[in-house]
């Protein structure tokens, strides 16, 4: 068994904006019940003796819970390298200047589109001009910048002027992913899949930026897995390097798996060393004893482990087969006919694309006891 | 957090003059649990060797390669300036280390 290198806290689920693409689970209310800032505290401290080296603090909108500095400040004592990913809606210049004092490290900030109208439009909600002026304050404090931007058929035409503006802004990293179609993006998913002509434009777009910019700025280039002959190293294996605690103190080998039919673990309840060691839901998958052919007897299985278990269970209803993205998988018809759909005659502009409902649950945690 | 990302060119490579420094958001560090040290980039960690730690405390922007080289050879036996080179370059590509010309 390895030792996690990255913890990914998530520390709410409450949100300003309501993305369409959004791969937070539906049933948010269950995870309402979120940890007080001491059950953070000792989250990070059991990560850390774990190994853990990074902590990226994400959600949800992080800036929305109250204690982020004192999380901040506490990562930091114990070395954590600590990114902050957020929407920028919230982090004003003096909340920038306590998180810094605290010892953040990285700010990456979410930008939907270039175009003021359409970032507003996908994020439903106005907010690019804050995230500007947001990112203006991430570098006038001196933190390196990330720009994070997910890409999908709505937007992936702008990558040109998303990667212009990155520029513009003095970003140190641009992040272009592609939409990873779990929790509500799931639901959005034949709406926001690209058509291979859109791909391929923006790739030749990407090579052109990373020979231009690539000096100055590091750009990233998340792959859509649908279009892909193999399989992503989801995770870069099961419980192997990554995990993530839930705002109610779940721990996940990543934040897709709580769709899983998998016993839950909950940091309220135990040790983190011994969730990573022994818990079902970081053993169900990990190394490659689970897998069945043909990733079993497939030169690749070290280098993709079988690719995404929720995806697999997404498509078959069985999280343990080969993930249907792999040509070789017997169920890649699959997602072979969803990405025949996104490149029918009939254009999928037309699916109107359903915004995720954040302000429902837009509830402070109380003090009520947790439910089990 | 994304792992499918796609590779970075090599578009430099370390040559004796160049002063190599650690990126401005990469930190090096040491990992207990580990008992190595280890490179920290807002994505990625790079788990160091004894010499490869070495090499990089050395990385300040005021050490060329060829004096790094020189201060490892009066600690290692053998220092191969080539192999510290591709070292470097490799972590240039990786985006954890800048060279500023001499």
């Amino acid at each position: 068994m390895d030792s996690p290198f990255g913890l990914l806290a998530e520390l709410t689920y409450r949100c300003p904006l309501a993305c369409a693409y959004c791969s937070n689970p539906l049933n948010m209310a269950d995870y309402s019940d979120e940890l007080a800032t001491d059950e953070w505290r000792r989250v990070l401290v059991e990560a850390r003796d774990l190994g853990v080296l990074q902590c990226h603090l994400s959600g949800g909108e992080p800036l929305l819970r109250r204690d982020l500095v004192e999380i901040v400040a506490e990562a930091h004592a114990l070395g954590l390298y600590i990114n902050l990913v957020t929407s920028a809606l919230g982090l004003s210049r003096p909340r920038a200047e306590q998180l810094r004092a605290a010892g953040l490290d990285h700010v990456q900030i979410s930008i939907q589109a270039d175009q003021p109208a359409l970032s507003d439009r996908i994020a439903g909600t106005p907010s690019y001009q804050r995230k500007i002026k947001a990112m203006g304050v991430v570098k006038e404090l001196g933190w390196p910048l990330t720009v994070n931007v997910v890409l999908h058929r709505h937007n992936i035409d702008r990558v040109a002027d998303v990667l212009g503006l990155a520029d513009e802004m003095g970003a140190d990293r641009v992040e272009l992913a592609n939409t990873q179609y779990y929790g509500w993006a799931w639901r959005n998913r034949d709406a926001l899949l690209p058509s291979r002509a859109q791909l391929e434009a923006a790739e030749v777009v990407v090579r052109a930026a990373r020979e231009r910019l690539g000096d100055r700025m590091d750009v990233i280039y998340v792959i859509p897995d649908y279009y892909s002959r193999y399989p992503k190293p989801c995770m870069g294996g099961w419980a192997s390097r990554q995990l993530t605690v839930t705002p109610n103190g779940d721990v996940l080998p990543c934040p897709a798996a709580q769709s899983l039919p998998l016993p839950r673990a909950n940091i309220r309840e135990d040790s983190l060393e011994r969730i990573w060691a022994e818990s079902p839901v970081m053993t169900a998958f990990r190394g490659t004893d689970w897998m069945p052919d043909p990733c079993r007897s497939c030169d690749r299985r070290e280098l993709d482990f079988g690719g995404c278990r929720c995806q697999a269970f997404q498509f078959t209803g069985d999280a343990a087969r080969t993930d249907p993205v792999c040509h070789l998988s017997p169920d890649h018809d699959l997602v072979a006919r969803t990405v025949e759909a996104a490149n029918a005659e009939s254009p999928a502009d037309g699916i109107p694309l359903i915004p995720r409902p954040h302000r429902a649950s837009f509830r402070t945690p109380t003090a009520t006891p947790p439910r089990r | 957090m994304d792992s499918t990302t796609t590779e970075t060119t090599i578009r430099s490579r370390a040559s004796s003059s160049d002063y190599p420094r650690l990126a401005r958001h990469v930190q090096l560090t040491f990992s207990r649990t580990r008992q190595r040290h280890v490179l920290l980039h807002p994505e990625t960690v790079v788990v160091l060797n004894g010499s490869g730690a070495d090499i990089l405390k050395l990385c300040d922007g005021r050490h060329t390669v060829a004096e790094i080289v020189a201060e490892l050879g009066a600690r290692y036996q053998t220092v191969r300036e080539d192999e510290v080179r591709q070292f470097l370059t490799r972590l240039v590509a990786r985006r954890c280390v800048e060279l500023a010309d001499g």
